[in-house]
């Protein structure tokens, strides 16, 4: 019999002992390089192991992100988690349960069929026999490779998974302590830093007694090259050096931006690197062609929390703890930074606060670890300040998607191009094409790399979502890669989906109005797929669709569909909204078809919560920037919805029949955008082609 | 100097200048880890606590400004263990994604419902709206503030 595909995870983690280990207060470790970023992935992977174990939840311990115990499975990105931790858990604790039972059968002198496991205890007869798996795991060699070979329950044994499953972190952040930001050893030295405002800018001076004086306290002041920190046993000493800095310091070479950088447009005609995907170049003269230009500007994480890091040098050893995506890949990075060997780091994940791509949680990593290594055996506890979270996390990037396409005698997508511009999606550092921050400030600062989006294969980068799902003969992307962006761009929940699907969505609307039919009949008339039309035909049941009013009533309603990367889940949008001068966003309705839900109402959650983020960009969202760099450095100048302008939302999962997990936690993002998108239009009578739809720009769309 | 005030429930001393803000006394003096700081500038409210029973961002409250008087955090309503009907009621809606945000918002929305036990919809959004939440989990924490209503409501007099 072939070896089963194993799951990356596995082959990259070749052994047992790396996912699971039986504790002996008889709980069980089951291990995720996969970390919590707020979207509950804990529970989630609790669940898939105790169902697969036949322990209760609270038997289960879930390690994540742990260089020294836990298995290397890159970074949490790309709604992947439950796909590849998940899966990897599942052999493993299907493989590990069956060697116990094995090893049982072979004491008790019977078949391990006749064997069955309640509360982690094996039964023979429905009898205790005295053993289970912490009897039995001595017996068992850990340090095997997982085969793949032992089968997983079928989906209609599971107990646990498919419940709506309390989050197990939730308890802790409703009372008090909960993140990296809130460990706090004795001793520990608080530290903040001076940001180099750009690559390749060099501190001409620094006026240490002008930051002395306005610290008022015990101060220490680390510099290397053109890193600076500022350490001191009081935070509001530390801080206040660090508030006072920038005045005291003098820079060379800094960059020089200009009011075009921060609009999308400026993109188009920047040096790139253009690739051309899909079907060959058209030949022919177009038929009869519609054509639509969008863009987004850049966007922001704004976490609600800065990044932080904790980091201690003793004995030769660098500890880390960070709320970074990857602590594997972190490792690998701040060795590579430092000059350690990755044997003598350990990272270890720790909570923070919510964490929607690559933000700057590595780079507080390095931080805290460059003030560790000039300060040995004391814990650093290094956190960025709310203008420095804005100001240096690297930002979603802006995007222009023009669409051409050419319609057939019917007014159906007989040739479509897809032209995209977009700076670079991934600048993670490790990746080949970016850096943590503060290498960049330190002595040798590593050579600029040239940018390289995520393969198509992976789902793309500017060129997420670019590939329409309906049925459409002959596709082809034109993608220029902008080699040189104004300021660090790098993955932020859903990368280029949102903008194209606002705009693949949008010419939807567009073509069916051309041929005088509804929205909804246009899209299925085009759309074979039948767990898509699934989630189109709910989400026109859902939001009542037939009941829709005319066009220019300053009441609008729109909605739209796509599939996740083209590959996880199908996720449909509708939007009711009302135009008068602004946007307001009365009622959303989403569905979804992410296949088999581990933790409905986790999911439900997710889906909420891209909804809520995607109308913020959609709505509100620009990063602005003046002649040195990010100019939108607190929560005044970039303005985020709030509580009154978030409206009712009705999120649902339809029946997964069966069909395996796919990831959902950034499936919502583009249809909402381009529901809304439609709605407006509904509502005006007009489209509005560039994010956020502001006032000023429904002024201007309505003069 | 020594500044003394009630902190949850309970006499407190604490030497520090008076112009430390109230968060950093609360987080790096006392201990009590669950009022966070997100932005400094009285803008996200992930800082807010209780003074006298109504919300304050502590992260400019200044600490010599609370003495001789009561202040409130989120460890001041109730354990993992012995959790407050408020607490219970953001579990029971599932109303968190990182959770950043909720201790501050926990503590307004106690506010409100001392002052005014059943809130319409519109009242816990107004009493809400200083607060930001960046995962977008609004919704459920409305309806958490609303169950915690009606769960005060139908209790014992």
């Amino acid at each position: 019999m072939n070896a089963p595909n194993l799951p990356t995870s596995l082959v990259d983690n070749p052994r047992l002992d790396r996912w699971i280990h039986f504790n002996p207060d008889r709980t069980v470790r089951v291990a995720s390089g996969k970390v919590e970023i707020g979207q509950g992935v804990l529970t989630a992977l609790s669940q898939i192991a105790a169902d697969e174990l036949d322990v209760p939840l609270d038997r289960v311990r879930l390690l994540s992100g742990d260089t020294d115990h836990g298995p290397d499975e890159m970074y949490t990105t790309s709604s992947l988690s439950i796909q590849m931790s998940g899966s990897s858990i599942r052999l493993v604790c299907a493989e590990v349960r069956a060697k116990a039972l094995g090893r049982a059968a072979l004491r008790l002198n019977c078949n391990p069929d006749d064997l069955t496991v309640v509360d982690g205890q094996f039964l023979q007869n429905g009898e205790a026999t005295g053993q289970d798996y912490w009897t039995v795991a001595g017996e068992i060699d850990f340090s095997q490779a997982p085969t793949g070979e032992a089968k997983p329950k079928k989906a209609d044994a599971y107990k646990i998974v498919g419940k709506d499953v309390p989050r197990l972190d939730l308890p802790a952040k409703v009372t008090g302590a909960a993140y990296v930001h809130d460990v706090l050893p004795r001793g520990v030295l608080h530290a903040r830093t001076l940001r180099q405002p750009n690559p390749g800018a060099t501190l001409a001076s620094l006026d240490e007694a002008a930051i002395r004086r306005a610290a008022k306290g015990e101060l220490q002041i680390v510099r290397e090259a053109n890193f600076v920190a500022f350490v001191s046993p009081v935070e509001g000493v530390a801080q206040a050096a660090a508030a006072a800095a920038p005045a005291h310091a003098r820079w060379d070479n800094l960059r020089q931006l200009t009011p075009a950088h921060q609009e999308a447009a400026w993109l188009m005609g920047q040096p790139a690197e253009d690739r051309r995907i899909g079907a060959p170049p058209r030949t022919t003269a177009p038929n009869d062609l519609a054509q639509i230009t969008v863009s987004r500007p850049y966007i922001a994480h704004a976490s609600m929390g800065p990044s932080c890091a904790l980091a201690e040098f003793r004995d030769g050893h660098l500890t880390v703890q960070s709320h970074g995506q990857g602590m594997h890949p972190l490792r690998k990075n701040l060795a590579a930074a430092l000059g350690l060997p990755a044997d003598s780091i350990t990272a270890k994940h720790l909570h923070g606060p919510g964490c929607y791509g690559h933000n700057g949680a590595d780079d507080a990593a390095l931080d805290a670890a460059l003030v560790a290594m000039r300060i040995p055996n004391r814990t650093i506890r290094l956190q960025w300040r709310r203008e420095e979270e804005f100001g240096f996390e690297p930002v979603g990037p802006a995007m222009v998607v023009t669409l051409h396409v050419d319609l057939d005698g019917k007014g159906r997508p007989a040739d479509w191009t897809t032209e995209i511009w977009s700076c670079t999606h991934v600048q993670r550092p490790g990746s080949g094409s970016g850096y943590l921050l503060a290498t960049e400030a330190l002595p040798n600062p590593p050579p600029e790399v040239k940018p390289t989006d995520p393969t198509e294969q992976r789902g793309g980068g500017g060129t997420r979502n670019a590939v329409p799902l309906y049925d459409v003969p002959s596709h082809r992307i034109l993608h220029h890669l902008v080699q040189r962006g104004p300021v660090r761009t790098s993955a932020l929940r859903g990368l280029g989906a949102l903008p194209n699907v606002y705009a693949i969505e949008m010419m939807m609307d567009v073509l069916a109005a051309r041929v005088g039919e509804d929205p909804v009949a246009y899209r299925l008339s085009i759309l074979s797929e039948p767990r898509a039309r699934r989630v189109v035909e709910r989400i026109a049941a859902m939001s009542n669709w037939k009941a829709r009013g005319p066009s220019g009533s300053g009441s609008g309603l729109g909605m739209a569909f796509a599939r996740y990367k083209n590959m996880a889940a199908y996720c449909a949008v509708a939007a009711a909204v009302t135009v008068d001068e602004v946007v307001r966003v009365d009622r959303v309705w989403c569905v979804a078809d992410a296949g088999l839900i581990v933790n409905p109402n986790g999911a439900r959650n997710q889906l909420e919560g891209g909804i809520v983020q995607a109308l913020s960009w959609t709505l509100k969202e620009q990063v602005r920037f003046d002649d040195r760099g990010i100019a939108s450095l607190d929560w005044d100048g970039y303005p985020i919805l709030r509580f009154s302008e978030v409206p009712e939302i009705e999120a649902e999962l339809v029946d997964g029949g069966g069909n395996p997990t796919l990831g959902l936690g950034e499936c919502s993002c583009g249809p909402t955008a381009a529901a809304v998108g439609n709605a407006v239009a509904h509502a005006l009578g007009v489209r509005i082609h560039d994010m956020p739809l502001t006032r000023d720009r429904i002024l201007k769309a309505l003069a | 100097m020594t500044i003394t005030f009630t902190l949850n429930g309970a006499a407190k001393s604490i030497d520090v200048p008076e112009t430390t803000p109230l968060l950093e006394a609360l987080r790096n003096h006392l201990g009590l880890m669950g009022t966070r700081y997100g932005c400094g500038l009285e803008q996200c409210g992930a800082c807010m606590v209780l003074l006298d029973g109504e919300p304050v961002f502590a992260c400019t409250r200044e600490t010599g400004t609370v003495a001789g008087r009561s202040v409130t955090t989120i460890e001041g309503l109730g354990t993992a263990d012995k959790l407050d009907p408020l607490q219970q009621a953001f579990l029971d809606e599932q109303a968190g994604q990182c959770g950043y945000c909720l201790s501050g918002i926990i503590l307004s929305a106690k506010a409100l419902l001392d002052r005014n036990p059943s809130p319409s919809r519109a009242e816990i959004v107004a009493a809400l709206d200083r607060h930001l939440c960046r995962c977008g989990t609004h919704q459920r924490i409305i309806r958490a503030v609303e169950r915690a209503a009606h769960t005060s409501q139908r209790g014992p007099a």
